[in-house]
C-alpha cells in the first residue's frame, strides 16, 4: 500500500489527505500547529471550542468535512505539534530506488521545547502543503511594538480572540486585507481604515484583464463582496492608492503616516497624513514556505526574488519522484485553489487514476484559479516604487537590525552579487528568522540596485527548516539502528502517533 | 489602548467557558485562558513587548504571529529561543524575557 | 582588454592575489564564475590557525600569514571606504582540548614538537583550562593554549581584500566563467605556445599571466586550460547557533580535529571546532567527507557534530541550532597548497589547494605568488609548494 505523507494541515494537505485516502493509500498529515486548519482556518483550540465558530470562516462546512473524514480514516495518522525540521533527499539517505520520496525528520512536542520527541518517517510520497505567510515591506518603524502583520493580525484574532488594538490601521495590498479587517471588527476592534497600495488603473487592468476566469469563479467574488459588504457594514474607509509610509512612536506605534501611491507604489509627496491608532496591520503579499521544497530537491518557478515558486506539472507533481505541492507553495491563488490543488495532488500521490473524472475536473479548475492568481499578480503585485519610503536608517532585517542605508552602502562598496556574501557583509537574514521576513526583499533591493545574485543561492534555502536543539540532534537515532523509534511513524507500527478529532 | 481579549460573555462566536491558567511572567503570575499562546496570554495582559533586541536595544513583541519572525523568543521554564506565539501556555510556566547583548570582542 | 595578470577566482585566496599582484604595479583582472566569496570562502569559519600544524612548510606559511592579517584592518582602514564593515579580526586565542584518557599524551607531544618550531604552545592544567573557559566539560584530560590563533570573518574579508584590490586599479568580473585557454601559436620545434589569456562566458580576457585561485573548482579551471591538478573537494559543515549569552572565549576544539585534517580518509570524520562570534552566534564544527560536490543535508554529519559538541561544552545541549552550512574544501593528496608556476604551461599559475585554511593562509600565499611572478625574493622558500613537486605527480 501506498503510503503518502503530507507537511502542512490547511486547506491544500487536508484535501491532499482526504483524497490519498479516497485513492486507497495510507495517510501520515503533519502539522507544526496544535489543530487542523492552516492559517487560513485558525480557530480557538479544542479545550475552547465555540458554538458559532463558522462565523469568523469561509467555507468551515469544508473544514470540518474534511478534518473529520481524515482523523477519523483507519488508514489517517495525524500528527499535530509536529516540526517538519529536514527532509533528506533520497540520494543523501541511501535508501535505495530513487523514486523514493524524500525522508522527512521531525520532533513532535511543545514548539521549540527541548524534550520533543525526535521521528523520522520515510514515505512512498510527499505531498507539500506547507502554504504562505506575510510578505510585509519595511518601511520606517515597522519595528515598533504594535506593527503586526495581518497574519498575526487574524491569527490572534481566530485563535485566541484577541484583538491586536482598540484602534487599528490595516494596510498592504491584495484581497487578503478584507479578512484582516473583518477578523478584527469580529473581535472588538476598531477598524480605523484599510489602506491598499494599488491604485484604480492597476486594480482595473488586473481583474479586467482577468475577466474571463473571475467571472468563472462567483465564489471567489461572493467570498470578497461579502468582506466587502462587511466593511460598509462597519463604516470601515477603504482607500486604494494608498498606503502605510511610516509608524511613529518610541517604545510602540502610537501614529501612522499615510499617503497617496504613485503607480509604482512611491509615496507622492504632500498627500502625507497621520492617523492616531495603537497598532497596525501591514501585509504587503505572501511569501510561500519552501524550505522543504527547496530541501527536497524541488526546482522553482522562479520569475524574480518577489515571486518564486515550486513547480509543478499538471498532476502537482515537483522535477522529485513522488514530491507532489499543492497550495500557496505553487502560488498564491487562495483557500479555494489550495483545496483543488491539494485534492489533485493527494490522489495522484495516493495512487489514485490520473484519468479519474473528478481529477480531470480538478486539473480544470486549477486551470481557471491560475488565472485568478494572475489577475491578483497584475492587480496587487508589489511595485518597485516601494524602496522610495525608506530611509537610510530604516530596519529591513529586523533579526539583526541591518538599516537600509548599511545595506546600500555595502552594495555599492562591494558590488556583491553573491546573495551569501550579502548576507554576510550585512548580516540581513542572518538572524532567528534566517531571513523569513527580509530575505526575498533584501534580494529585491540588491537585484534592483547592482543586479540579479550570480551565486545561484535563493534566501529560501534552509537546510534546517526550523531550530533544533543540540540534545535533540543528538538523540537522533544512528541510521544503522532501524529499530529506533525515528522509523515508528508507520502507522502499523505499536508506537501510531495519536489522532486527534476535531472540531 | 492595546491589544485585549474579546469577553467570552460578548463574543459572537460564543466560545465555551473559558479555563484559566496561570503563567509566571518575570516572577509574577499573569492569568489566561487555557489553549492560549504565551503570547496571546501577554498580550491579552497588556503586554506589547517583552524582548529587546542585541544591537539597537529596542523593545519588540509580536509581528508576524505564525511562528515565522522569531520577533516573540521569549524563555520558558529556563529554555531560551521559544516562540511565544508559538508555544501553549501551560499552568505554571515560568516565562522569562531573555538577554541578547552582542559580545563584545576584541577587548 | 589587456592585463598583466587575471586572477581566476574571487574568494579570499584570489581576492589576496589580486590585491598584492595590484599593489605591485601590475594591472590586475578578477574573473570569477559566481560573486565574491561564492564559494569556499563564504561556507567556512574564518579560522587563522596555527595551533594544527606541525613543524613544516605549512606552518611557516601560517605563521607569515597571521602577521600579515594581524596589520590588515588597520591597511584596510586606510584604503577603504568606511561602508565596509570591519573584518572581525581577532587574536582570541585557541584551546585544544584532548577528551579522552588516551588523547592526553598525543596532543601534550604535538604541542611540544610545535613549541620548538617557536609556536607558543602553552600545555595547562585542567584548573587553567577552566579559568580560560569556564563552561568547558570539567572531564576533559589536557588542555593546550595557543595565544597566536586568530580568527576573521571570511566574507568580510574577501570583500574587503577585493573592494583594496580594485581601489589599487584592479578590475572585477563576475559572472564570468573560464571555458577555454587563449595560446600563442607552436613554435617551430612544435611546442604548445605560452597561455595568453583565458575564454569565459562573458568574452575574451588576454594576460600575460593566468593565475588559478578557484579553491576546490581549480581542477576543472586548470584543466579548461589544459593543464592538470589533483585538486579535490572535500565537504565540511558547519552548526550556526541562534545568539546567546557570551560563554565560549577562544576557537576550543577537541585534539582529535588534528588527526582528521591530516587524514586522507574519503569516510567521514568529525571533530569538534567550537567557537563564538561577534554576531553573538557559535559556529559548530566541523566534518571532513569526500563526495564530489554533493552538497545535499548530511544529518548523519550533523548529529556526530553535536554530540561531540556537548561533550565539549556541555550547557549547548539546550542551545538552538538555527542553521547548517556546508562547503568544499580543496583538498590537496599531498596536504599541501599549491602555489606556483604550472608544471607544463608557461604563463599558468596555481595558487590553491589549501584544503581548510585558505582564509589562514591567503595573506601568504598572496606575497609569495606576487614574488614568483614579480621575479623579486620571495617571502619564504616556495619549493614544498611548487606544483611541480614530486609528491603531486604520484598523485596524478
Amino acid at each position: 500500500m501506498t503510503h503518502v505523507a503530507i507537511a502542512g494541515a490547511g486547506p491544500a494537505g487536508l484535501a491532499a489527505a482526504n483524497a490519498a485516502l479516497r485513492a486507497g493509500a495510507e495517510v501520515t498529515l503533519l502539522d507544526s500547529a496544535n489543530g487542523l486548519g492552516g492559517q487560513y482556518w485558525r480557530h480557538l483550540p479544542p479545550s475552547r471550542p465555540a458554538a458559532h465558530e463558522a462565523l469568523l470562516h469561509h467555507g468551515w462546512g469544508d473544514f470540518t468535512a474534511l478534518s473529520r473524514a481524515v482523523t477519523s480514516h483507519p488508514r489517517a495518522a495525524v500528527v499535530t505539534s509536529a516540526q517538519l525540521w529536514a527532509v533528506e533527499p533520497c540520494s543523501t539517505a541511501d535508501r535505495g530506488p530513487s523514486d523514493h520520496a524524500p525522508t522527512l525528520q521531525y520532533a513532535v512536542g511543545d514548539a521549540d521545547g527541548n524534550e520533543r520527541q525526535m521521528r523520522s518517517l520515510s514515505p512512498d510520497a510527499l505531498v507539500l502543503a506547507t502554504g504562505a505567510h506575510d510578505l510585509t515591506l519595511p518601511f520606517p518603524g515597522w519595528d515598533l511594538p504594535g506593527v503586526f502583520t495581518g497574519g498575526a493580525a487574524q491569527a490572534l484574532a481566530k485563535a485566541e480572540r484577541v484583538a491586536v488594538g482598540e484602534r487599528v490601521v490595516v494596510a498592504g495590498a491584495g484581497p487578503f486585507l478584507l479578512p484582516v479587517a473583518a477578523a478584527l471588527t469580529a473581535t472588538g476592534a476598531r477598524v480605523l481604515g484599510v489602506f491598499e497600495a494599488s491604485r484604480a488603473g492597476a486594480l482595473a487592468r488586473g481583474w479586467a484583464g482577468g475577466t474571463a476566469s473571475v467571472a468563472a469563479m462567483p465564489y471567489k467574488l461572493g467570498e470578497l463582496a461579502g468582506y466587502a459588504g462587511g466593511q460598509l457594514r462597519h463604516r470601515i474607509p477603504y482607500r486604494i492608492g494608498t498606503g502605510v509610509i511610516a509608524a511613529h512612536g518610541t517604545e510602540r506605534v502610537e501614529a501612522v503616516t499615510v499617503a497617496a501611491l504613485d503607480a509604482d507604489w512611491a509615496p507622492i509627496p504632500g498627500t502625507e497624513r497621520t492617523i492616531a491608532c495603537d497598532a497596525v496591520a501591514v501585509s504587503h503579499g505572501f511569501t510561500p514556505r519552501l524550505e522543504l521544497a527547496v530541501a527536497a530537491g524541488a526546482e522553482l518557478a522562479d520569475s524574480g526574488p518577489l515571486s518564486r515558486f515550486v513547480r509543478v506539472d499538471l498532476d502537482q507533481r515537483t522535477s522529485v519522484p513522488s514530491v507532489y505541492a499543492a497550495g500557496e507553495v505553487t502560488g498564491i491563488g487562495g483557500a479555494d485553489a489550495a483545496l483543488r490543488e491539494g485534492a489533485l495532488a493527494g490522489w495522484i500521490a495516493g495512487g489514485g487514476d490520473p484519468g479519474d473524472r473528478r481529477a480531470a475536473s480538478a486539473r480544470r479548475q486549477i486551470a481557471r484559479y491560475r488565472g485568478f492568481a494572475r489577475a491578483l499578480e497584475a492587480a496587487h503585485g508589489i511595485r518597485p516604487g516601494w524602496t522610495a519610503w525608506l530611509r537610510p536608517e530604516t530596519t529591513v532585517c529586523r533579526c539583526e537590525e541591518t538599516s537600509y542605508g548599511r545595506l546600500c552602502g555595502t552594495l555599492d562598496a562591494t558590488g556583491a552579487r553573491s546573495l551569501r556574501a550579502l548576507k554576510l557583509t550585512t548580516r540581513a537574514g542572518l538572524g532567528p528568522c534566517q531571513g523569513r521576513i527580509c530575505g526575498r526583499t533584501v534580494e529585491a533591493i540588491a537585484a534592483a540596485r547592482i543586479g540579479p545574485a550570480l551565486d545561484g543561492a535563493v534566501p529560501d534555502r534552509r537546510p534546517i527548516a526550523a531550530p533544533i536543539r543540540f540534545a535533540e540532534l543528538a538523540r537522533l537515532p544512528r541510521p544503522d539502528s532501524p529499530d529506533s523509534p525515528a522509523h515508528a511513524d508507520h502507522p502499523d507500527s505499536p508506537d501510531r502517533p495519536e489522532e486527534r478529532h476535531e472540531p | 489602548m492595546s491589544a485585549r481579549m474579546l469577553p467570552p460573555e460578548h463574543d459572537p462566536i460564543t466560545p465555551a467557558t473559558p479555563v484559566a491558567v496561570t503563567i509566571i511572567v518575570d516572577g509574577t503570575p499573569v492569568s489566561g485562558v487555557a489553549g492560549q499562546s504565551v503570547a496571546g496570554v501577554l498580550l491579552a495582559a497588556g503586554r506589547l513587548a517583552w524582548r529587546t533586541t542585541a544591537a539597537g536595544r529596542r523593545p519588540r513583541g509580536v509581528f508576524c504571529g505564525i511562528g515565522v519572525c522569531f520577533d516573540c523568543l521569549v524563555t520558558v521554564n529556563g529554555v531560551r529561543d521559544v516562540r511565544a506565539c508559538q508555544r501553549t501556555a501551560h499552568d505554571g510556566d515560568a516565562v522569562g524575557f531573555q538577554d541578547e547583548e552582542l559580545p563584545e570582542i576584541g577587548a | 582588454m589587456h592585463s598583466d595578470a587575471i586572477v581566476i577566482g574571487a574568494g579570499a585566496v584570489g581576492a589576496a592575489c589580486a590585491r598584492a599582484l595590484a599593489g605591485a604595479g601590475l594591472t590586475v583582472t578578477v574573473l570569477d564564475a559566481a560573486g565574491a566569496a561564492a564559494g569556499t570562502s563564504g561556507q567556512g569559519e574564518g579560522n587563522l590557525l596555527v595551533s594544527d600544524k606541525l613543524p613544516g612548510p605549512e606552518l611557516s606559511l601560517a605563521q607569515h600569514s597571521l602577521t600579515l592579517w594581524d596589520g590588515l584592518q588597520a591597511e584596510l582602514d586606510a584604503e577603504l571606504p568606511a561602508a565596509l564593515p570591519p573584518v572581525e579580526y581577532e587574536r582570541k586565542g585557541g584551546l585544544v582540548v584532548a577528551t579522552t584518557e588516551a588523547g592526553a599524551q598525543p596532543l601534550l607531544d604535538f604541542a611540544a614538537q610545535q613549541r620548538a618550531a617557536g609556536i607558543d604552545a602553552r600545555a595547562v592544567g585542567i584548573a587553567a583550562a577552566l579559568e580560560l573557559e569556564p563552561d568547558v566539560n570539567p572531564a576533559i584530560t589536557a588542555a593546550v593554549h595557543y595565544p597566536e590563533d586568530a580568527q576573521v570573518q571570511p566574507v568580510i574579508a574577501t570583500e574587503a581584500l577585493l573592494a583594496s584590490a580594485r581601489a589599487r586599479g584592479a578590475r572585477v568580473v563576475l559572472g564570468a566563467r573560464v571555458t577555454g585557454a587563449l595560446r600563442a601559436a607552436s613554435d617551430h620545434a612544435g611546442r604548445t605556445g605560452r597561455l595568453t589569456g583565458v575564454r569565459t562566458t562573458r568574452g575574451d580576457f588576454s594576460a600575460d599571466n593566468v593565475i588559478v585561485a578557484a579553491g576546490p573548482w581549480s581542477g576543472d579551471v586548470a584543466a579548461a586550460l589544459g593543464a592538470s591538478l589533483p585538486v579535490r573537494p572535500r565537504r565540511g559543515v558547519v552548526l550556526v547557533t541562534t545568539r546567546m549569552p557570551h560563554r565560549i572565549f577562544h576557537k576550543v576544539y577537541d585534539a582529535d580535529y588534528v588527526g582528521a585534517v591530516e587524514s586522507d580518509a574519503a569516510a567521514l570524520q568529525t571533530s569538534s571546532v567550537i567557537e563564538s562570534t561577534a554576531g553573538g552566534t557559535v559556529l559548530v564544527g566541523s566534518s571532513r567527507q569526500q563526495r564530489g560536490f554533493d552538497a545535499a543535508l548530511d544529518l548523519a554529519a550533523v548529529r556526530e557534530i553535536a554530540a561531540k559538541a556537548t561533550r565539549v561544552f556541555p550547557f549547548l545541549a539546550e542551545a538552538a541550532v538555527m542553521r547548517v552550512y556546508g562547503g568544499f574544501r580543496p583538498f590537496m593528496p599531498d596536504h599541501l597548497p599549491v602555489i606556483g608556476p604550472d608544471a607544463c604551461i608557461t604563463g599558468l599559475w596555481h595558487a590553491t589547494g589549501h584544503e581548510g585554511a585558505g582564509i589562514g593562509l591567503a595573506l601568504g600565499t598572496a606575497e609569495l605568488l606576487r614574488d614568483l611572478i614579480t621575479g623579486a625574493t620571495p617571502v619564504l622558500d616556495p619549493v614544498p609548494f611548487s606544483p611541480s613537486r614530486a609528491t603531486l605527480e604520484a598523485a596524478a
